[in-house]
């Protein structure tokens, strides 16, 4: 083992450091060849019938991930000077790297050449860190070389053409990624690869002929070195771009700097950033502020419209508009508050790969077979990407995934590459993954390593279980279940025993008093053996039926008595009862068609559930943060600030009602007393204060205080998530925490690092809201294909008023969507006024007005003004 | 982030098992009664004793046995930003107590009463583990000057990143807020006299840390013990035997 020493400058706040490291170089690295017989094989990936052995560059890796992820591409060495390159650079690629190279299906080799004795290189004088890298590279390639002898061709992959020619001048074959592909002659192949941009402009042909547009060119980006330096001094604003779901013209910035969000106007402003970047954003001149247009909901330079969506369910999906307009309407010197802005430089991209479909377009006659096609992507924040294909007749007609790879300032689209097919277009499997995969969501099955921590199959208690001390034996207690019909995974176990001195023994080991306190909780493994496995609705049934006297039944009235009690409490400290437009489709068990949408009932069993569920959940909060106060999985709910709740507050005060939003329960409080003339306009408003609040997370409880674990909705101070294992992760990870603080199992080695236990957390914050989205976007997808044989006469109210229409509510079908009131042709837009203090939208001679909560009648039907992007229709009749 | 490679490597090319290059040297002050440089990697040590003599503040005197006293310091070059720290803070207190606390055990006291050993040790440049280094640099200075001891105490740290537990910390690794356990051991009893960790890590995790500790403390008591003997067999040469 040699040691060497690695000189290292580094720039730490500005001020400069000398860093001296030590360097160990290495003779125990091995080739990870199983034909080599000099070095170690047991961790070898490489085939010892490779004839070909590929060392790729950084920038290879960087670009052309998708490339390398195809099963085509085998026999990989990578270098840990380009993993670490790419760690850099891009830890999204190189996480994905990563996995390949741990993926035992692939031979993806990772050869730590930093550390090895011969193909460690010491930068030269004058040598840039590029350079010397390089270096390292073409000497690994040669080590290879040398090392595998003539049989097994090492071949080094750069597109860098200086790299290329110095790799062939020292006797390495090397070829760049485009005539390495052509040589492997899978032209599928050829549509995953990159296109460097000095291709792009041969593509003049699909780009949009309007004369008009053709001028559009994007202003360049500033240098970083520019926008450090406007950002200190203050002329420029960082911030995320998000832009506006219902018109992706628009796009908002949230600066700190400012304090405001930004609006940005129309591409050219947006400078080609996408949502989700992290950009520097200019001010605009004051004079050049838009006024109004960001009140109406779609944009006249627009060719797209705004769909029909779900409810959002809280403030963290729903731009935050919240206009404040000084001065009525109609006042020529009206001065919009709110600051606009084009962005100037993209300082982290957000580039992930759309799921989408080809615009239609007929078939180029005899281009070699290469054709240019836009790709618009399912989410309509996303613009068209120019991709190249060589199956455009194979996808035309398909969901396809594409890559963003560049884009241009002289290119109006950017530029990106075909991943993979999903499906036909419509089918509803195919649209159904599109959803999974735009969510992010992992929907492989289990793997087999995974698997194998279960029992074997069939299981059923065994004796061992039964005989284990710590596993309490309550079958001769008379349980039951209470869930959905056609339930699965019947998680909700409940039992309610009379005790001898009157008191009550509840289900999750709760004893009661019949008032409902709880005197003492005990935790424990059990057995048990359910009587019934009941659905609400036979629980509901049961409990109503008045000559029902069975135990069952008793124990069931008993309970929801407690439960009753339990409800009123919480309510007294201020749980808030909001509400939420869960739908239910009834699916026709042939076709899984939609046959009828609804919305989703409760009923007082699903509340007594609950209300025992929220018990249990609550006492076992309490109980792991008393043995693991600085490790434990709690939820929480931040108090919304009063900015948040200010939409809630200017509808309600155009309808003449007084929301008391000081606390929780002064909130509840007023929401109990909105009571309007019709029996939803209740409902309604707690929509609307649904959407206020952010949504619950999860959390590490060393990473808070204590005042803030506190959960605003449910009004408690503690929260988790423990009763349905089965189904979300949260509440295994709760299990484990009780289970070691009962002394059952060993507390896992996990909660002991809290940075681990935090990202377990954020993770989950992550999915859960992903699987939100999904469940909301699958209810959007069944909801289309419902309505496409349906059209639909019924009644909405208003929810929320925009200059040339609004967007009203479906109570009966949980869908929210926009009206127009002018037509989209004409741009008669001054024939409507918009009053902000009533909240009430006007005909300018003032014969027909329309105010927020209003009922109106509409038209449901189903059209496709897009190809292959149908959509929703909201007509007023 | 990430300390350990998925290849097995750590951020400077070491194996989780594997300690720092280790560098003794005998005799680097001449005017001490033995003197020491003891280097763990980068990490660079001089440690002078002085002693058996006359305790100089008599009421410190104890009857039966040596007073034994140590005084930790780091050079102002030590670390790479040229900072000057006071002397005796919290940290050099600690430090010098521990590392007297230490060396006690092992010095035969009760065969030197109403005397006093003063063990010198300052840290030349610092890259993680100064107080294993110390405490080595400090046996070799003692054995040095010839002071009776039961045995060498050996000491050397180890660490728990990325669930590996890793042997003989460097800076980075050191500052990365996890556990980090120095253990010093008799090595002939195997007894220990040193542990001392500032984490929470579970039990058996504990155990294998420590386990690599003490396995670490071994080598260097090897190593220790092969200088000495050049050592003496230069004396030997030199004295013409």
């Amino acid at each position: 083992m040699l040691q060497s020493k690695s000189f290292v400058r580094k720039t730490k706040q500005g001020k400069v450091v000398k860093v001296v490291r030590e360097h160990y170089l290495r003779d125990d690295i091995y080739c990870g060849a199983s034909s080599c017989k000099v070095c170690d094989s047991s961790g070898a990936r490489l085939t010892s019938s490779a004839s070909t052995i590929l060392i790729v560059d950084t920038n290879v890796v960087l670009n052309q991930i998708d490339l390398l992820e195809n099963q085509a591409i085998d026999e990989v060495v990578i270098l840990s000077v380009v993993l670490e390159e790419v760690k850099n650079k891009n830890l999204a690629v190189y996480n994905r790297l990563r996995a390949l190279c741990s993926n035992s299906m692939r031979k993806f080799f990772v050869f730590s050449n930093e550390y090895h004795r011969e193909t460690y290189v010491k930068a030269m004088v004058g040598e840039s860190p590029n350079d010397r890298n390089d270096r390292a590279i073409r000497v690994a390639a040669q080590w290879y070389q040398n090392h595998l002898g003539n049989a097994t061709r090492v071949l080094l992959i750069t597109n860098d053409r200086e790299n290329k020619r110095k790799a062939t001048e020292e006797g390495i074959s090397a070829e760049t990624v485009e005539s390495y592909v052509k040589s492997l002659g899978q032209p599928g192949l050829l549509d995953l690869l990159v296109q460097p941009p000095s291709q792009d402009l041969g593509m003049e042909e699909v780009e949009d002929l309007r004369p008009s547009k053709r001028k559009i060119i994007y202003t360049e980006h500033k240098p970083m070195s520019e926008i450090t330096a406007g950002l200190h001094r203050g002329i420029y604003h960082q911030g995320k771009l998000r832009v506006n779901r219902y018109n992706p013209f628009e796009a908002y910035v949230g600066s700190e700097s400012i304090g405001d969000e930004i609006i940005i106007y129309g591409r050219p402003n947006m400078n080609r950033a996408f949502d989700g970047d992290i950009v520097a954003v200019e001010l605009l001149p004051q004079d050049q502020w838009h006024e109004e247009k960001s009140l109406s909901i779609v944009d006249e330079e627009d060719d797209e419209e705004e769909n029909v969506h779900l409810v959002p369910n809280s403030a963290d999906d729903a731009p935050r508009v919240t206009n404040q307009m000084q001065g009525s309407v109609g006042d020529a010197n009206a001065v919009l508050s709110r600051p606009s802005g084009r962005v100037v430089g993209v300082i982290k991209r957000n580039w992930h790969s759309y799921c989408g479909s080809l615009e239609p377009m007929p078939m180029p006659a005899g281009s070699g077979g290469v054709a240019h096609a836009l790709f618009v992507s399912k989410d309509r924040r996303i613009p068209k990407i120019r991709i190249q294909t060589r199956q455009l007749g194979n996808l035309l007609d398909k969901r396809i995934v594409v890559a963003v790879d560049s884009w241009d300032c002289l290119s109006r689209y950017p530029s990106g590459h075909y991943v993979r097919t999903i499906g036909e277009i419509g089918d509803r499997d195919t649209e159904s993954e599109v959803v999974l995969i735009e969510n992010d969501i992992d929907n492989r099955p289990f793997a087999s390593q995974i698997l194998a921590c279960l029992p074997p199959l069939p299981w059923s208690v065994s004796s061992e279980d039964l005989a284990n001390p710590i596993r309490q034996d309550l079958r001769h207690v008379r349980v039951f279940s209470v869930d959905p019909p056609g339930c699965k995974d019947i998680d909700d176990a409940l039992h309610c025993t009379a005790l001898p001195d009157g008191n009550f023994e509840v289900g999750v080991r709760i004893e009661m008093t019949p008032e409902a306190e709880i005197i003492s909780t005990r935790y424990t493994k059990s057995v048990i053996k359910s009587c019934a496995a009941l659905s609400y609705v036979e629980a509901q049934a049961r409990m109503d039926d008045s000559r029902l006297m069975d135990p069952l039944t008793a124990d069931l009235r008993n309970m929801n008595a407690l439960a009753k009690v339990m409800r009123q409490r919480r309510i007294d400290r201020g749980a808030l009862t909001l509400a939420s437009a869960e739908v239910k489709f009834q699916i026709d068990t042939e076709t899984h068609d939609p046959l009828d949408i609804g919305m989703y009932q409760i009923r007082e069993a699903n509340q007594m559930v609950e209300e025992f569920m929220l018990a249990a959940n609550v006492s076992v909060a309490a109980k792991i943060l008393e043995h693991f106060p600085l490790c434990s999985l709690l939820r929480r709910h931040p108090s919304p600030t009063r900015e948040m709740l200010e939409p809630l507050l200017r509808t309600a005060a155009a309808v003449g009602l007084n929301l008391d939003v000081s606390t929780s329960k002064a909130l509840a409080n007023s929401l109990d007393r909105a009571v309007g003339d019709d029996p939803y306009f209740n409902k309604l408003i707690r929509i609307l204060a649904t959407r206020c609040m952010t949504q619950a997370v999860y959390f590490c409880s060393g990473d808070l205080t204590p005042p803030e674990f506190c959960h605003y909705g449910l009004a408690t101070p503690l929260y988790t998530h423990f009763t349905s294992p089965i189904r979300r992760y949260a509440d295994v990870v709760v299990h484990r925490l009780l289970a070691a603080s009962l002394g059952i199992y060993k507390l896992p080695g996990i909660f002991q690092d809290r940075p681990q236990l935090t990202s377990i957390s954020d993770n989950l914050n992550y999915r859960h809201r992903n699987a939100q989205m999904a469940s909301r976007s699958s209810v959007e997808l069944h909801t289309l294909i419902y309505f496409r044989k349906r059209p639909t006469d019924t009644q909405a109210r208003i929810v929320k008023i925009r200059s040339n229409g609004f967007i009203v509510f479906v109570p009966k079908f949980g869908i929210e969507g926009p009206v127009y009131l002018t037509g989209r042709g004409d741009k008669g837009s001054g024939e409507w006024l918009v009053d902000e203090q009533q909240q009430k939208v006007k005909k300018i001679d003032g014969s027909i007005s329309y105010g927020v909560l209003q009922t109106v009648r509409i038209h449901m039907e189903v059209v496709e003004p897009q190809p292959n992007r149908p959509k929703l229709q909201l007509t007023l009749i | 982030m990430e300390f350990v490679s998925p290849e097995g490597l750590r951020l400077d090319g070491r194996r989780p098992m594997e300690m720092r290059q280790i560098r003794a040297e005998i005799g680097a002050v001449s005017r001490a009664d033995g003197s020491a440089v003891f280097e763990m990697g980068n990490t660079k040590v001089i440690a002078a004793v002085y002693g058996p003599r006359e305790v100089q503040n008599r009421s410190q005197q104890i009857n039966d046995q040596a007073l034994v006293r140590c005084e930790y310091s780091m050079a102002n070059f030590s670390t790479g930003d040229r900072m000057r720290k006071p002397k005796g803070d919290r940290r050099s207190t600690e430090i010098s107590l521990v590392i007297r606390q230490t060396m006690e055990a092992c010095i035969l006291t009760h065969l030197m009463p109403r005397s006093q050993i003063d063990i010198f040790v300052q840290v030349l440049q610092a890259d993680g583990g100064t107080r294993s280094a110390c405490i080595n640099a400090a046996t070799l200075a003692l054995a040095d000057a010839g002071i009776p001891m039961c045995d060498l105490v050996t000491s050397c740290s180890a660490g728990y990143l990325n669930s590996t537990a890793l042997l003989d910390l460097n800076y980075v690794e050191d500052s990365a807020g996890g556990p980090d356990v120095t253990v010093g051991i008799l090595p002939k009893s195997e007894k220990v006299t040193l542990l001392q960790m500032d984490a929470k890590l579970p039990m058996d995790t504990f155990e294998n840390v420590m386990q690599l500790a003490i396995e670490g403390c071994k080598a260097v008591a090897t190593y220790i013990r092969e200088v000495l003997l050049e050592n003496t067999k230069q004396l030997e040469y030199r004295r013409g035997v």
